[in-house]
């Protein structure tokens, strides 16, 4: 196979877009695009600050990479979430995170969740029995809070995330198996800011898993290979399997369920009804958004932490 | 020649499996039953695509797309 741009040997082919690139031209293709989507979904402009948050796998290193190469003003954020499991996990993560800012010279904070709440995400999830022996959801809301707060007490404007395509569409498949209109009409390549809360945008949403594997790949990019030991056996990881079966046999099929989602959300079709729509409060304890008063779900979940240990 | 010698070594997730040489990337991974859109090949560093064939005696790397998944 040929690259399309210079004839000489292809290094990927993306049969989505009937399109092979050798190193270089995929090297070039894939930051323009990326480039391009920021624009065309108005993510962020040049002179805004950005803030990367950074895990030490693939995506989110080649975003920092590849924002970082089109000269954005893009800082990182790691969060220590304290899992070990017998592999080191958070360690590992961290290491690489580091050395990858060190090696270009980049900014990163990192947040260690057990030095500033007093415990890891395993010992949280035990102590609030939440999550069935998995402590998924208690990380979703502390990397949530976390990711709001840091964003906000250093005056990033933007809070950028490495989700690629694989992880929209898979969520987004989700959601439609269980109609979760609410859930739909939030998914988006931009969420707009909010009431102190800075805009959170994905510019890596319409690029396959696979693309961004072979971007770290061709960089030399040093990542986690082995994705959190808790996420094995996932819903999530059921359904990216799922749909590259469906890929392998309709080339383009991930891309355009996600487009065409896209498009009919902009035209209203998610829209939740008004007698769900609710109000945002603001917590009296941390100050951040919350869907109902009172307390925010990561309040509330350190308190009962605290009554609990 | 040895037998091992008209073979292609996979190697994915620690795992190694052999197949028969002479076939194209993507028959091979057909044979081991691997998705080829859930991984890509590596050979001495290089990402090779699914219409390569492969030679006796080479040592292919398959990095796993989805991380954490099976394969």
């Amino acid at each position: 196979m040929k690259c399309r741009t210079c004839g000489t040997k292809a290094a990927v082919n993306m049969r989505q877009h009937k399109l092979a690139l050798c190193k270089q031209h995929f090297l070039e293709w894939l930051p323009e695009q990326t480039a391009r989507f920021i624009k065309k979904y108005r993510m962020f402009g040049q002179h805004e600050k950005v803030l990367v948050a950074v895990s030490g796998g693939k995506d989110s290193l080649s975003l920092w990479d590849i924002l970082h190469r089109l000269g954005y003003q893009a800082d990182g954020l790691y969060l220590g979430l304290g899992i070990d499991e017998g592999i080191g996990y958070s360690d590992q993560s961290r290491r690489l995170t580091e050395q990858f800012a060190r090696q270009r010279g980049l900014t990163l904070h990192v947040v260690d969740i057990r030095s500033t709440y007093g415990y890891d995400i395993p010992t949280l999830s035990a102590l609030t029995h939440r999550g069935h022996n998995r402590p998924c959801a208690v990380c979703g809301v502390v990397k949530r809070h976390e990711m709001n707060r840091i964003a906000r007490d250093l005056g990033y404007d933007v809070l950028a995330t490495g989700h690629n395509l694989d992880d929209e569409v898979s969520v987004l498949l989700g959601n439609t198996f269980s109609w979760q209109v609410e859930l739909m009409a939030r998914q988006a390549p931009v969420l707009p800011a909010h009431d102190g809360l800075a805009r959170k945008v994905k510019p890596l949403c319409r690029f396959y898993e696979k693309e961004m594997t072979a971007y770290a790949l061709l960089r030399g990019i040093e990542y986690i290979y082995e994705e959190c030991p808790f996420s094995a056996g996932s819903t999530t990881i059921y359904y990216k399997e799922m749909l590259n079966r469906l890929e392998n046999d309709r080339p383009g099929a991930k891309l355009a369920f996600y487009l065409k989602f896209l498009e009919a959300r902009e035209s209203g079709l998610f829209q939740p009804p008004a007698e769900f729509a609710q109000p945002m409060y603001n917590c009296p304890s941390c100050g951040q958004l919350t869907q109902y008063e009172g307390r925010c779900s990561f309040c509330r979940m350190m308190e009962k932490a605290q009554s609990h240990s | 020649m040895t037998f091992e010698n008209q073979t292609v070594k996979f190697i994915l997730r620690g795992k190694t499996c052999e197949v028969k040489a002479g076939m194209t990337l993507l028959d091979s991974l057909k044979k081991l039953d691997i998705l080829p859109e859930s991984v890509i090949a590596v050979r001495q560093g290089e990402l090779i695509l699914e219409d390569e064939i492969l030679k006796p005696g080479e040592v292919i790397q398959l990095v796993a797309v989805i991380s954490g998944g099976a394969r």
